[in-house]
């Protein structure tokens, strides 16, 4: 500790190179803290998916319906708890710029297949009995000012209705809740019977089946069992559950690890380079005050050990500073990766003064090594 | 005169101590072609996707669609008004007298992925025998033609090369059909290389569709548009609203980029500080390093002038070399790889391009930062008291 007044004024010794190494390395911090808080961050989507709820839809494309009585036969695979179905709605409000998430489904279900849905009792009831009702998300409701009794004219990017009408006017009866609020609730769920009449084509067919299993272990088994059932039909399936789908989803989405890790990669090289050669420099012109120092009989132990402290001293205040402004941007960032409701990795913190440690090790073990080979006298005589 | 000279011995001088200054001057070189590497790269990748979509539409093609419907997966056109439409006024004539105009379903169909063996999605477009005149882009490079009637598609380059199962004689499960691969095709490149192309008929008669998802029409002139969507517009009978081609991929492109076009700002941006304080930092010590040497040179008369360029100069030189490094290692390393971008439904595949003007805008940027990171320092070594300065021996 006596030491610290030492160090704080080698550190101050050049104050604008201190400034300017401490920003690099903010920000090369910040900018590896967003990245891998990016990648943590797909990676807790996946791990919260669920590995017991299936997803069966056709094999040909999502785009492609599926006959709405294979529900009973994916009832009766040995192994599956309960199944319901979804049908997308492609809804937008007033601009189709105004999209929002929505489908229909049969509402006696819901519970079946998403039981970690929260919503109270009477508004579940009241769905039921309301033929354009509809359930919104917590979420959505806040985005939109919308409310339980509001009547919502909503318009479809795919389905027409046989009437002609150009809008689907829906009352919303409730508002659900995910349990843990782990996933965004902004979703639009409307009465599958009511849709399904109203529609002008496709009637009698669903866009996916959800199954759930009991136990996770024979996810591949119940899955090639369901997919079985439908071979060499018109309208093949593919099962996967949630957590398969998701990563799947993700990895479609370009070569993202690729590209982050090339980034990460990039800025710790230049960071290394960077604070290494100021340390260095910074060792180097100080040599004379360093000489003094081991005159006055500072060990070689000591002396070693001022520099390398001010290295990590350095390399870790900065590296916190630029993790903490990742984590302060993060909310943001997991809006544009439509991941948002995600908490930011804390380990990321622990990484980030890893990593700081180990460049602030690296770059000061060259003057380090200078310094315990340090000549008094001629380092006295500047030669 | 005498002035330039004087700016030119002291910067040439400067330049030929860089060498033995070799470890700080290397931090701007190796710092400054990762941060061009990596921009040029995420930049490279965001301009290929742009261009990819964008490039698919002409000014003198007009789509048309259901009124309301933003882009063909939500639209659809039923067969008595595609007879309107190509009967407008204003659309061109294939060489065998019919209207240049073909009218097109659009489905998607699930392969496999050769990269990670999952599999995405895939557009299947229907084309009428007029689109050989309407979209001439499209060129066989193996195989031939589908034939009107037969359960046949070509596919495009990028598609083939990016998802198993589409070489030639290759069957495609399409809904309730088995379909044979017959050729393949190359769009110059566009987003239609993305796709399987099938006969418009065939298709809709598989898939028990009466309307096509859009019509799109080669136009006698790009000043044809305007009277040929106000024909459209106006017909009491239709309801469909009609766009430039280029237009309407322009705002594909817009929407398939509102994600990369982000990130590549937000790492740019971090890019650029992070560069700047480096080159502030390595300016600042190459600076100081050289107290003695600047105040020697202003003691035996040089001007603060020579010294500001000289100092300026150094920093240019060596962004500049690192940026030509890094743009030639993201050239090098990126350039022509292919890329598939999923959404669920369908995928669109290109190449990245690492086009002369991204290198320029990458070297140019280098060059801002440089000229930035060495200012200050330049302006602090002119006005360092020659005393002091030569007191610091």
């Amino acid at each position: 500790m006596k030491y610290l007044p030492l160090i704080w004024a080698g550190l101050w010794r050049k104050p604008i190179r201190t400034v300017l190494t401490l920003l690099s390395i903010v920000v090369a911090f910040t900018l590896f803290g967003l990245a891998h808080g990016v990648m943590a961050g797909l990676d807790a989507l996946i791990n919260q998916m669920s590995d017991t709820r299936l997803r069966i839809q056709s094999r040909i494309n999502i785009t492609e319906p599926l006959p709405l009585a294979y529900l009973a036969r994916i009832e009766a695979v040995p192994g599956v708890k309960g199944a319901g179905f979804y049908n997308f709605f492609s809804g937008y409000y007033q601009d189709p710029k105004n999209g929002i998430s929505s489908g229909a489904m049969d509402m006696s279900r819901l519970s079946i297949m998403f039981p970690e849905i929260q919503i109270p009792t009477e508004q579940l009831e009241a769905m039921r009995h309301t033929r354009n009702g509809a359930l919104i998300g917590r979420s959505l409701a806040e985005e939109r000012g919308w409310k339980v009794g509001d009547r919502v004219p909503l318009r479809s990017n795919v389905w027409t209705r046989k009437d002609g009408a150009p809008e689907w006017e829906l009352d919303i009866v409730g508002i659900y809740e995910w349990k843990d609020n782990k996933i965004p609730s902004n979703e639009l769920w409307l009465n599958y019977d009511y849709f399904d009449e109203a529609r002008a084509f496709g009637t009698g067919t669903v866009t996916l089946y959800f199954a759930r299993i009991d136990d996770p272990k024979r996810y591949a088994e119940i899955g090639e069992k369901i997919d079985g059932l439908f071979a060499n039909s018109p309208f093949e399936t593919q099962t996967q559950n949630e957590r398969d789908w998701i990563r799947a989803r993700i990895n479609q989405t370009g070569n993202i690890a690729f590209f982050i890790n090339g980034i990460i990669a990039a800025v710790m090289v230049a960071l290394l380079f960077l604070t290494f050669n100021t340390m260095v420099q910074s060792v180097r012109e100080r040599t004379p005050e360093l000489a003094v120092l081991k005159t006055y009989g500072y060990g070689n132990g000591t002396v070693v050990t001022l520099v390398f402290v001010e290295a990590i001293l350095l390399c870790l205040v900065a590296a916190l500073i630029g993790v903490e402004i990742a984590a302060l941007a993060s909310p943001m960032v997991y809006k544009l990766i439509q991941a948002d409701g995600i908490a930011f990795p804390w380990n990321v913190f622990g990484i980030g003064a890893l990593i700081a440690v180990l460049v602030a090790a690296l770059s000061g073990a060259l003057p380090a090594w200078r310094v315990q080979r340090l000549d008094v006298v001629a380092a006295l005589a500047r030669r | 005169m005498s002035l330039f000279r004087e700016i030119g011995a002291v910067t040439a001088m400067n330049l030929r101590s860089v060498p033995s200054r070799w470890g700080t001057s290397s931090v701007i070189v190796l710092g400054m072609a990762l941060v061009v590497g990596v921009l040029v790269s995420v930049l490279g990748m965001t301009r290929s996707l742009t261009s990819t979509i964008a490039d698919t539409g002409r000014p003198d093609r007009a789509i048309v669609l259901r009124a309301g419907a933003t882009n063909e997966t939500s639209s659809s056109v039923p067969m008595d008004a595609v007879a309107t439409i190509k009967n407008a006024p204003g659309v061109a004539r294939t060489p065998d007298g019919e209207a240049a105009a073909t009218a097109e379903m659009l489905t998607a169909v699930n392969l496999t992925r050769k990269e990670d063996g999952t599999m995405a999605g895939i557009t299947v477009r229907g084309m009428e025998p007029a689109a050989t005149t309407v979209r001439p882009e499209i060129k066989l490079v193996e195989g031939r033609m589908f034939k009107p009637g037969l359960r046949e598609v070509i596919v495009g380059r990028g598609a083939r090369t990016e998802f198993r199962g589409l070489e030639i004689g290759d069957r495609v499960a399409l809904r309730n059909s088995q379909w044979t691969v017959v050729g393949v095709f190359a769009s110059d490149g566009n987003a239609n290389e993305s796709r399987l192309v099938a006969d418009e008929a065939t298709l809709l008669s598989a898939y028990q569709r009466t309307a096509a998802s859009s019509v799109t029409v080669l136009l006698g002139s790009t000043a044809a548009f305007e009277e040929f969507k106000t024909t459209l517009t106006t017909n009491p009978t239709l309801s469909v609203s009609v766009e430039r081609e280029n237009d309407y991929y322009a705002r594909q492109s817009d929407n398939a980029n509102a994600f990369f076009g982000t990130v590549t700002l937000i790492v740019g941006l971090f890019m650029a500080v992070g560069a700047l304080f480096a080159a502030l930092n390595t300016m600042y010590t190459a600076v100081s390093t050289r107290t003695v040497e600047i105040a020697t040179l202003r003691a035996i008369g040089f001007g603060a002038s020579g010294v500001v360029v000289s100092v300026l100069v150094e920093s240019l030189v060596l962004a500049l070399l690192g940026a030509v490094i890094g743009a030639a290692g993201a050239a090098a390393v990126f350039g022509g790889n292919m890329v598939s971008l999923g959404n669920g439904v369908s995928s669109l595949v290109f190449e990245m391009r690492v086009t002369p003007a991204l290198l320029a805008a990458g070297v140019a940027w280098a060059c801002a930062v440089g000229f930035l990171g060495g200012l200050f320092p330049a302006i602090k070594a002119a006005r360092q008291p020659v005393v002091t300065a030569l007191s610091a021996v």
